[in-house]
């Protein structure tokens, strides 16, 4: 291994990076549930969110039961399977997603990728958390409340979502609306956070373009949902004002149950501009910073630098931008100005391009590379194909021609579920499986590990890959159940659906395995040292595993190259990291390896 | 949707500038003697940078609200122009006069005028204060006029654009609360400066964003 | 290794399941061939495209499988091939981005010689207007929307007059005549959705969209809703029957007109109380039921439904089923009422019969019942009172041994089974969600409680607690 060590004062530039002062806890109520440390911080977003995501798990399944074995359980209504589909769909798609990949990767990631102690304001960092946890508190609260939680969709569309006829019109959306508006204020602390330690922290030597990709992912998607959220903060307002004092900025007059309502000439198309100016970028929220952490980990477990790295922040760059002139893509029939789906379908496909220059990149850094399949690297490759699949069924849904039949039905479902879920989720397992050994010092258990990929890559396949026929066949999503009395869907639609709801139960038990081996690994893992995996960033540098409070020792790291220096010709080893200056590089005897 | 549109291009240009420059000649392979750095330029504190993000993220709300707004206007029927009462221009004055109260308390506490400092900051939030209640004394008159928030989507604009603008302010008047309290607690002008300095902005912000408001309340 | 071959194995299902696939686009009913084309040019397109970098990629995982002798090429980028990349790319787009919006074009732009149909949601329920004789449908104002009135229609419109309402959800279209579907919503968003026409659209309320199409297939086709609308979303069925010209004018002409339905003069009540002579025997006097006789109380039962019912014994939607042997016995006198006029009188004097109370005869747990009475409530009204809205009959006060009966011919089809009973299907639907004999007792004893007035309105909601 090459040295660590450095002595870096006689390059010292003009303006050094200021030494922070850190809040020190004294008690085990400031160290353990009350820390400014960003790692605790990280771990506590990460434990909330995953918890959170297995109940939402745990609702799918009860989705599946009665759309694969339907009318059989008791515990299952109509209501009920609504309020299962929009809690499932927010929780994930809010509470874990949004919240794991940018409160939990972003607060363990960004101050020991980029050389710094802690964030740049570990109180406010500390409160974001405190707002996320109380946001999912106030959701659940929503089981609770007479009515049970809303049952409008995850896109909250009114005007049902405040109407009769619509389970929780009444706790349930307001429960709802406040833990959104609280989660949204948490994440803007969070999001203030994750930037200006980016633009502020990063260590000596760690310029814009030796920044690990994990970070721009997170970096560009935390802007992206700092300017998006507003779009959601401002629908919500408005339609609980709707809802509570009765104004009309979305309802219109309605006939609605047998009585006319005191609405007039509201707008529902206004809300789903707003929810989608949101809905849209989020999705990017959440991929962005999948597609940094993937790049890293195919570098580090390929043995090779990221393929055209400069393409790759400027892809991600483009992505973000042009994430907020594609919204109306959601929207290709819901009456809209029809002349806009010329414009959005065009950005949207210009959107296909930069995103395609991913995926060729993570291909080509596998190319000539000398590939390590460990666990992380197959969820990544996992992540790889799944993506490409999703990715592909975007181009059907984002041409809005081919979208008009294919819209609403479980073609949409199975599109997003590969997009937005397995791949997001593949990526989340392989950044667990590759920095849980400095987060715990100990690996996870390697065959557990194994069963829990097989049955999850070939499980969520079986899983989703089938649904797109059923759309296909023009099943239409959100239905409770499909009855005999719609001839074109037909019997066989039921023996897919069965089918499909196996794939979902086998896929769930797996995911019980890797909690078990999180848990378990803990203590009984094996050893990992500091540097498991032979990685360049600066978390695999640090002194202590896993890293103590201030993250480096006495001294922060001065940064000297990018993060993927792997298999650098002439070197002795396949990788130098971030902080070994040029003229410490062992080099290799003449001749000893070949390329 | 265009007004949030041009907003965030703006946005995304400076920021595709931004990157840009530091990206398109790099060659990031190239190891160094650990001299490179391109942080931002000093005059770019972190409390700054924080607070012109923080504005951005309001800005995007205020941007899609008025969005909202003529869209809502466009798609109804049913929009009737509330009148613009007398006191809205006087709250307006009142609030100008308390973004320069905070002006002048920041140029004291650069001058190191203690006493400078204390008196126009509290004039500064009296001045905020009594604007507060000034909106809510429009809102009772346009509520004992007849304008009702539910009986025209003109109205609840009105409401809900200068309910947004107050609770702003109210976030702010948070901020103002703790830098006077520091003050009270005997903290050096050259202590507080910062403080005062980002309330003084974010004071400054919210006129500019009155005056946005203002103007389409008044010219629809 | 593994990895390497199961993404081979995967692309080799993913292509196998491609064409054996017993689930592909329904059979094309309208002219939108070039949707599907578009559809298969995209299949094609992202098909190779998938199979490519996936077969790349798992002979990279193979080529490249770690050796500890050999290094990784270093090498950063390769601008030439990231070009050649992106050009590639951007033609592929381009490839199905442009026919896409010519498609599209035509998709926006209706022929002049569309003629005009107007289809209006409501939970979960389809209407149909038909502009009439002058080609113009009436102005309409949800304002006006009663249970008189579904639609909404201004009767100071002269165009109104002759427009053809149909408050069945099924509707007629003619074959080979390019159509213009206005879509209005009297609630909440819907989407008109036929698979087989291809287009589909929202009906959002406050607005009127529209799409056209040509239906080129004659035959009878699902129409569903395809966006979210409550809870009884998943049963909101219609059906659209392309048919000839001819077929279409004679159905059109068995249709009232809005004018009619207005004009039409107030039931005679006597005239009522003299047919209901023929019901006395076994409905009882007061229409109070006789359980001995297999007759159900009727007093207070909605007009609407009362001559819906009875339009169905007639016409052998209901009654006709061979294990309906209680149905069969009702079709004759269904024949005696069936003059327009006397079935109108009839129906007026059962509806304002005072309702009878009935007693219980079906023993389950009530607070269990409310629960399961939740998704009832939505259409028959929280209190068990009906809405004409929702063309939910009352249920309070009906006798508990013949709604179990009832939704016992629900769950097996011996009612609603009938492709001429429109409504039937949105509650066989409905009844499977009684999944075992318990279920169905304990909403029965929750029905019995309740009184069909609305105040108890937010009860079901509190005692059917979510958990």
């Amino acid at each position: 291994m090459a040295e660590l060590g450095h002595d870096a004062t006689s390059y010292a530039p003009p303006r050094e990076q200021p030494e922070m002062e850190l809040p020190h806890s004294h008690s085990f109520w400031t160290t353990y549930v009350f820390s400014q440390d960003a790692k605790t911080i990280a771990i506590q977003y990460s434990v909330t969110a995953i918890s959170v995501g297995l109940l939402a798990m745990v609702l799918s399944l009860m989705i599946r039961l009665q759309l694969g074995f339907p009318n059989n359980f008791s515990l299952i209504d109509p209501s009920n399977y609504l309020q299962y589909v929009t809690m499932h769909g927010m929780i994930m798609v809010v509470y874990l997603l949004t919240a794991l990949f940018l409160g939990g990767f972003g607060n363990y990631f960004i101050p020991l990728m980029i050389g710094a102690r802690d964030m740049a304001f570990p109180w406010l960092n500390m409160l974001s958390f405190w707002f996320y946890f109380v946001s999912v508190l106030v959701l659940m609260a929503s089981f609770f409340v007479p009515g049970g939680p809303t049952g409008a969709g995850w896109t909250l569309y009114p005007p049902q979502l405040i109407s009769e006829g619509t389970p929780g019109i009444h706790g349930g959306v307001l429960v709802m609306m406040i833990s959104l508006g609280i989660f949204i204020a948490g994440f803007t602390m969070g999001g203030l956070n994750y930037i200006v330690t980016i633009l502020q922290y990063r260590t000596r030597g760690m310029t814009l373009m030796r920044m690990p990709l994990t970070i721009w992912g997170i970096f560009l998607a935390t802007m992206l949902a700092l300017l998006a959220f507003p779009a959601l903060l401002v629908a919500a307002l408005m339609v609980l004002l709707d809802h509570l004092a009765g104004t009309s900025f979305f309802m219109p007059a309605m006939f609605s149950m047998g009585e006319q309502l005191p609405h007039e000439g509201g707008s529902p198309l206004l809300f789903q501009h707003l929810f989608w100016f949101f809905g849209h970028p989020e999705v990017y929220i959440v991929a962005l910073p999948a597609f940094g952490v993937v790049s890293d980990i195919l570098a580090t477990h390929a043995r090779r630098n990221i393929f055209g790295y400069r393409m790759m922040v400027w892809a991600l760059v483009a992505i973000g931008g042009l994430s907020f002139v594609v919204w109306a893509h959601h929207m290709y029939v819901s009456g809209m100005n029809p002349y806009f789906g010329f414009l959005f379908a065009t950005t949207t496909l210009i959107i296909a391009v930069p995103t395609a220059i991913k995926v060729y990149n993570w291909v080509l850094t596998l190319w000539h590379g000398n590939i390590r399949l460990e666990l992380p690297m197959l969820f990544a490759i996992g992540f790889i194909f799944t993506f490409i699949n999703g990715g592909m069924s975007g181009l059907f849904l984002g041409n809005v021609t081919v979208d008009v039949p294919l819209a609403d039905t479980y073609f949409v479902v199975g599109h997003f579920h590969m997009v937005m879920a397995v791949a997001p989720v593949m990526t989340i397992y392989a950044a667990i499986y590759h920095w849980y050994p400095k987060i715990t010092g100990r690996m996870l258990h390697e065959g557990m590990g194994k069963v829990h990929f097989w049955v999850t890559f070939l499980g969520t396949y079986a899983l989703f890959y089938p649904m797109h026929y059923l759309g296909l066949a023009g099943v239409p999503r959100r239905y409770f159940a499909y009855g005999e009395s719609s001839p074109f869907i037909g019997e066989s639609v039921e023996t897919l659906n069965a089918f499909i709801t196996v794939a979902a139960i086998i896929v769930a038990a797996a995911q019980l395995l890797f909690i078990y081996n999180l848990i378990r690994s803990r203590k009984h893992g094996k050893e990992a040292g500091p540097n498991p995996w032979n990685a360049t960033t600066l978390e695999w540098q640090t002194e202590h595993t896993p890293p103590t409070h201030g993250n480096f020792g006495k001294e922060l790291p001065v940064v000297y190259r990018w993060p993927y220096d792997y298999s650098v010709p002439g070197a002795k080893y396949d990788f130098i990291p971030q902080n070994v200056p040029p003229e410490e590089v062992e080099m290799a005897d003449e001749g000893a390896v070949r390329t | 949707m265009t007004i949030t549109l041009v907003f965030l291009a703006a946005l995304l240009a400076f920021f595709l500038g931004w990157v840009l420059s530091r990206t398109v000649n790099v060659e990031p392979w190239v190891a160094d003697g650990g001299t490179l750095n391109d942080r931002l330029p000093e005059i770019l504190t972190t409390p700054r940078i924080a607070l012109a993000i923080f504005l951005a993220v309001a800005s995007s709300l205020f941007a899609l609200s008025i969005s909202a707004y003529h869209m809502r206007m466009e798609f109804g029927h049913d929009w009737l122009a509330i009148p613009s009462p007398v006191l809205l221009w006087a709250n307006t004055a009142i609030l100008v006069l308390g973004s320069l109260a905070l002006q002048w308390s920041w140029n004291a506490a650069r001058r190191n005028d203690a006493a400078g400092l204390r008196r126009w900051l509290y004039i500064g939030g009296s001045l905020t204060v009594a604007f507060i209640i000034g909106q809510m004394l429009v809102w009772r008159d346009l509520n004992a006029g007849g304008y009702y928030m539910t009986s025209n989507p003109a109205n609840a604009f009105f409401y809900f654009l200068t309910g947004l603008h107050v609770l702003h302010l109210l976030g702010g008047l948070v901020a103002w609360v703790r830098t006077a309290n520091r003050e009270r607690a005997g903290a050096s002008p050259e202590a507080i400066c910062s403080s005062v300095e980002l309330c003084t902005i974010y004071w400054h912000y919210l006129l500019v964003i009155w005056f946005i408001l203002f103007a389409l309340l008044l010219t629809t | 290794m593994a990895i390497a071959i199961a993404v081979v194995v995967l692309l080799v299902a993913t292509v196998l399941f491609h064409i054996l696939s017993p689930w592909q686009l329904t059979p094309l009913a309208s002219n939108w061939g070039a949707i599907d084309a578009t559809i298969n040019l995209t299949f094609w397109v992202t098909g190779l495209v998938l199979i490519a970098v996936n077969l790349f990629m798992a002979w990279c995982i193979v080529r490249y499988r770690y050796n500890k002798d050999r290094r990784a090429r270093y090498e950063p980028e390769d601008k030439k091939l990231e070009a050649w990349l992106i050009g590639l790319s951007t033609l592929g787009i381009a490839a199905l981005l442009a026919p896409g919006l010519v498609v599209w074009n035509e998709i926006v732009h209706a022929p002049d010689d569309a003629h005009e149909v107007e289809v209006v949601g409501s939970q979960w329920h389809w209407y149909f207007r038909y502009p009439g004789e002058d080609g113009t449908l009436g102005r309409s104002d949800p304002r006006l929307i009663s249970d008189a009135n579904p639609l909404g229609v201004d009767p100071n419109d002269p165009a109104s007059w002759d427009d053809i309402i149909v408050a069945t959800p099924r509707g007629y279209l003619p074959v080979d005549r390019p159509v213009r579907l206005n879509l209005r919503s009297r609630d909440v968003l819907h989407n008109f959705m036929v698979a087989n026409f291809r287009v589909k659209m929202d009906l959002v309320p406050g607005q009127v969209t529209r799409f056209w199409i040509t239906p080129t297939q004659v035959g009878e086709y699902d129409l569903v809703c395809a966006q979210l609308c409550g809870i009884g979303h998943f049963a909101m069925r219609g059906s659209i029957r392309v048919v000839e010209d001819e077929a279409y004018d004679a159905w059109l002409a068995s249709k009232p007109t809005f004018g009619e339905l207005h004009s039409r003069e107030a039931p005679d009540l006597a005239a009522g109380q003299r047919h209901y002579a023929n019901c006395i025997a076994c409905h009882g006097a007061d229409g109070q039921g006789n359980q001995m006789l297999n007759s159900p109380a009727i007093a207070g039962m909605e007009a609407w439904y009362t001559k819906r019912q009875l339009e169905y014994f007639r016409n052998g939607a209901r009654g006709a089923h061979a294990d309906d042997e209680h149905g069969r016995q009702m079709v004759p006198f269904a024949g005696i009422v069936a003059d327009p006029t006397t079935e109108r009188d009839l129906a007026a004097y059962i509806e304002q019969m005072p309702p009878v109370s009935v007693a219980s005869t079906v023993e389950g747990n009530a607070q269990r019942g409310a629960r399961i009475y939740r998704t009832c409530g939505a259409c028959h009204g929280r209190d068990g009172q009906g809405l004409h809205g929702t063309n939910a009959p009352r249920l309070a006060g009906l006798d508990d041994w013949y709604q179990k009966r009832q939704l016992e011919h629900f769950q097996s089809g011996v009612r609603g089974g009938h492709s001429d009973d429109l409504y039937g299907p949105q509650m066989r639907d409905m009844s499977k969600i009684l999944v075992n004999d318990d279920a169905m007792r304990n909403v029965l004893a929750y029905i019995n409680t309740l009184t069909g007035h609305e105040q108890s309105r937010a009860l079901p909601e509190l005692a059917g607690r979510n958990n």
